[in-house]
C-alpha cells in the first residue's frame, strides 16, 4: 500500500474515485464556482491551492454537499451526489470530512464523539464501536484523553480526534478543509503528522492547506484555484519549481519569500 | 392565619395547582419541542406552520384559551373527557396550559438552539447522520442546556397562570382564596399572605433549581 505515494503514477493510470464535472455555483451575484472539472483517483492525495476567496474551501464542501451547487455533477466511487434524505446520508457516511473548526461534539466525551457514527449509521454495537475507536485514539495518540470533554483538550489534539472521527466510518475518501489554519503553530506538525501517514496508508484524500511542506512531502498533484476555477494542476515538483501561470507565480512569490 | 388552614383545605388546593403546574409543564415541553423541532426543520411548509402557532398561541390571552377550552370543547363539541365535573375542567384546563405554554417552550428552545454553533450540525451531517439523528444526538441535547435559563422562566411564569384555571372552576389556589375573602373579609391580609407565600414556596426553588442546573450542564466550548 505504501508505493501508492508515486508521483509518476498519473492520476489517468487511477480507477476514479471521486468525479466532477462542469461544476458552477453561486453565493447570490457572486460566480464562487466556475465550470469545475476534477477527477480524483483512488488512493490519490490532491492537494488544493489558491488565494483566499478562490472558491476551495467551497469545493470541498460542495463534495460531500454541505454546500449546494446549481449546475454539473459530482460523482464518489461511481455514484452521483443525491438530493437530501437518506440516500445523502448514506453517501455521506462514505466521506470523511475534516474541519478548520474541528467541530467536535461539545456535550460528548471523546471516546463518544468517535463510536456516534459507527453505532448510529453503520449500526455497530457499543463494544465493537469502542474497541475501534481505541484503536483509531491510539493511531492518531490520543488514548489518554478518551473519556475527557473535547474543551479540555489542546487544538491539536481535537483535531486528531477529529481525523479519527471521520477514520471510524472507513471512509472511501477523506476532505481536510484547512486543517492546520486554526492551529497554535506549535500544534500544526502533530496534525501533519497523522495526515502524512494517512496519506502513506493509501487513502484517497482532498486536501485544502497553505501547508507548503505538506504538499511537497504527501501530495500525488497540486491543483491551484483562484476566483473559482482551476488554473493549473501537477505534481508538487513541478508545480513549486516552474509554475506556469502567472496567477500561481504570483501567489507563490507571495508566500514562499517569506 | 391557622383558622385558615382548619377551616379550609389550603393544601388540597395547592396539591392542585401543583397537580395542574406538572401535568401542564410536562405537556408543553412535548408540543413546545415538537413545534421546535417544525421550526428548525429544512421544510419551509413546517416552518411556516410552526411560526404561525407561536405567533397565534403567543398572542392570544390565556383566559381566553382556557375558556374556549371550557365552553368550546365541553360544551359546545361535547368532548367530555370524564362524567366527573371537576376532573373534566381540570383535564381540559391542563390542556389548554399546555397548548398556550408549548409557544413559550418553543421559542426558548429556539434560543437554546442559536447557541449551538452551526459547525456541531455539519459534523453530524458529514458522519452520515439523517436529520432526525442530527437533532436528537447532537442538536437538542446542546439545545436544551442552552436553554435551561428560559426553560426554567417558562415554568415559573406557568405555576403562576394556573390561578387561571379557577375561570373555568378548577378548584386550585385561586379559586380557594376567592371563596375565602368572600367568607372571612376579616382575614383578607393573612389569607393574601398565605397565597403569596405559597406561590414563592414553589416558584422560588424553580429559579435557584435552573441557575444552578444552566451552570452544571453548561456545554463548554
Amino acid at each position: 500500500m505504501t508505493e501508492a505515494r508515486d508521483p509518476a503514477h498519473t492520476p489517468a493510470a487511477r480507477e476514479p474515485m471521486v468525479v466532477i464535472t462542469g461544476l458552477n455555483k453561486h453565493f447570490g451575484e457572486l460566480h464562487v464556482l466556475r465550470d469545475i472539472n476534477l477527477t480524483i483517483g483512488k488512493g490519490e492525495v490532491v492537494v488544493v491551492l489558491g488565494p483566499s476567496g478562490s472558491g476551495k474551501s467551497t469545493l470541498c464542501r460542495t463534495i460531500n454537499r454541505l454546500e449546494p451547487f446549481e449546475t454539473g455533477s459530482i460523482t464518489i466511487d461511481g455514484v452521483p451526489l443525491p438530493d437530501e434524505g437518506k440516500s445523502l446520508a448514506q453517501l455521506r457516511a462514505d466521506v470523511g470530512m475534516v474541519f478548520q473548526s474541528f467541530n467536535l461534539f461539545a456535550h460528548k466525551t471523546i471516546l463518544e464523539n468517535i463510536t456516534l457514527g459507527p453505532m448510529k449509521v453503520r449500526k455497530k454495537s457499543k463494544a465493537e464501536a469502542e474497541k475501534d475507536a481505541m484503536a483509531l485514539l491510539e493511531r492518531v495518540g490520543v488514548t489518554a484523553q478518551a473519556n475527557k470533554y473535547p474543551a479540555q483538550l489542546s487544538g491539536g489534539q481535537q483535531q486528531r480526534v477529529a481525523i479519527a472521527r471521520a477514520l471510524a466510518m472507513r471512509p472511501k475518501v477523506m476532505l481536510f478543509d484547512e486543517p492546520t489554519s486554526a492551529l497554535d503553530p506549535e500544534m500544526v506538525n502533530e496534525v501533519l503528522e497523522v495526515m502524512t501517514e494517512l496519506a502513506q496508508s493509501g487513502m484517497t484524500m482532498i486536501v485544502i492547506t497553505h501547508e507548503m511542506g505538506f504538499a511537497r512531502r504527501a501530495a500525488n498533484r497540486v491543483v491551484f484555484m483562484a476566483d473559482g476555477q482551476i488554473v493549473e494542476t501537477g505534481t508538487p515538483d513541478t508545480f513549486f519549481s516552474n509554475p506556469t501561470s502567472h496567477r500561481a507565480q504570483d501567489f507563490l512569490g507571495k508566500i514562499l519569500s517569506h | 392565619m391557622g383558622e385558615l388552614f382548619s377551616q379550609y383545605n389550603v393544601l388540597g388546593a395547592f396539591g392542585i395547582t401543583i397537580v395542574l403546574t406538572v401535568l401542564s409543564a410536562l405537556g408543553a415541553l412535548v408540543i413546545g419541542t415538537v413545534v421546535a423541532i417544525m421550526r428548525v426543520s429544512p421544510v419551509g411548509f413546517l416552518n411556516k406552520l410552526g411560526a404561525l402557532y407561536v405567533n397565534l398561541v403567543r398572542n392570544t390571552p390565556l383566559t381566553l384559551i382556557i375558556v374556549f377550552c371550557n365552553i368550546g370543547f365541553i360544551v359546545n363539541l361535547g368532548m367530555s373527557v370524564s362524567d366527573d365535573f371537576a376532573r373534566n375542567n381540570l383535564v381540559w384546563a391542563t390542556i389548554g396550559l399546555a397548548f398556550y405554554h408549548a409557544a413559550f417552550v418553543c421559542e426558548a428552545l429556539r434560543s437554546g438552539v442559536n447557541t449551538v454553533p452551526a459547525g456541531q450540525a455539519e459534523a453530524a451531517r458529514s458522519i452520515g447522520l439523517t436529520f432526525g439523528q442530527s437533532l436528537r444526538e447532537v442538536l437538542l441535547p446542546q439545545a436544551f442546556r442552552g436553554a435551561i435559563t428560559p426553560l426554567g422562566n417558562t415554568l415559573i411564569a406557568l405555576t403562576k397562570n394556573t390561578t387561571v384555571a379557577t375561570a373555568i372552576g378548577v378548584a386550585e389556589v385561586a379559586g380557594l382564596m376567592k371563596t375565602m375573602q368572600e367568607d372571612r373579609p376579616d382575614l383578607m391580609v393573612p389569607i393574601f399572605l398565605v397565597v403569596a407565600i405559597g406561590f414563592v414556596i414553589l416558584t422560588l426553588p424553580i429559579g435557584l433549581v435552573t441557575t444552578h442546573l444552566s451552570q452544571k450542564l453548561a456545554v463548554k466550548r
